[in-house]
């Protein structure tokens, strides 16, 4: 029988290993965007565990709003990136530095 | 004949360890399109998981959506850069002991803080869409139509935005091309093409010296 705790592990190890994406790819901005979806699939499959559990409608609509804005999210951090790779010929964040932060 | 229940458990397991396997292998995978089809795999296999919470509509809008226009999108993108490779994978083996350190005790730290013996004792029961006499869709849909209208025309509104900071980002002007305008090729006129000039039919030759005879030795 599939328990509630099942769906709350395996989205707390995606979660887990896009932390550890972050911090292993600091470099390619790429995969810092993969990593970042693959955050943002975690909680939605927490959403989707606790909408079913819960009997509520709530958690998939939000998980709806969130696949909406991730998408979003993701077609202007492309086009950030494109236009990044057209201007300095780089993807690499360490060589980013022209703001000096 | 098996047990539906435990059918359902080891179709979770199955799907679960594709999922985990797969975005292990997003993080880890040193060519960037291999990454990014590692993710689509991730994608796929938890709108399996999805199914299996007997939420259809998100599974299938998950794979046709993402998968299919967000994950597209990443792999043109990818494929499109001239990107090396080696240079960004520099500081990986330096930045994978914190990155093990941290992901672990944060794991463990997430598993303790919700309780998973609480929780495990939390069964499915039955689906909330069909005790109201619907289709998940049809469930989802007139919440989202009635209750959530304007966040649902505000989600709208954001990808309208999306849309055009990503046009208006990626637009260049390049100096040098030559480009049609419409307007301007339908609003010329004859007069602005062609001149007519007044000149004489023919003109008399001016007469020009003999060529000078070469010497022939």
């Amino acid at each position: 029988m599939i328990t509630l705790s099942h769906f709350i592990v395996l989205g707390a190890i995606l979660f887990c290993i896009s932390v550890a994406g972050l911090f292993i790819n600091r470099k390619n901005v790429i995969v810092l965007l993969m990593a970042i979806e693959l955050m943002l699939l975690a909680v939605n499959i927490n959403f989707v565990a606790f909408s079913r559990f819960n009997h509520d409608v709530a958690g998939q609509v939000f998980v709806f709003f969130i696949l909406t804005v991730a998408a979003a999210e993701s077609a202007i951090g492309l086009a950030i990136l494109v236009l990044l790779f057209r201007n300095r010929s780089t993807v690499n964040v360490t060589e980013i530095d022209s703001m000096k932060g | 004949m098996i047990d539906p229940s435990v059918f359902q458990l080891v179709c979770f397991y199955a799907f679960a360890a594709i999922t985990v396997i797969a975005a292990l292998s997003v993080v880890t995978l040193r060519n960037s399109v291999q990454a990014v089809l590692a993710l689509v795999l991730t994608f796929f296999s938890t709108a399996c998981i999805w199914m299996l919470a007997e939420a259809e509509f998100l599974a299938i809008a998950l794979i046709v959506v993402y998968v299919g226009a967000v994950m597209v999108l990443f792999l043109f993108v990818v494929m499109m850069l001239d990107i090396d490779q080696e240079k960004l994978r520099e500081g990986f083996m330096k930045y994978l002991p914190v990155g093990l350190f941290v992901a672990i005790a944060m794991l463990v730290e997430m598993l303790g803080l919700i309780g998973v013996r609480a929780m495990h004792a939390q069964t499915m029961g039955e689906n909330p869409a069909t005790a109201a006499g619907m289709s998940n869709t049809a469930w989802l849909g007139q919440a989202l139509y009635t209750q959530y209208l304007l966040p649902f025309e505000v989600a709208a509104l954001i990808l309208t935005v999306g849309v055009i900071a990503a046009v208006a980002l990626t637009l260049r002007h390049r100096a040098g091309t030559r480009k049609q305008q419409a307007s301007e090729q339908v609003s010329v006129r004859a007069s602005d093409r062609v001149r007519v000039i007044k000149m004489a039919a023919e003109r008399p030759v001016e007469s020009q010296p003999a060529p000078v005879q070469e010497s022939k030795p």
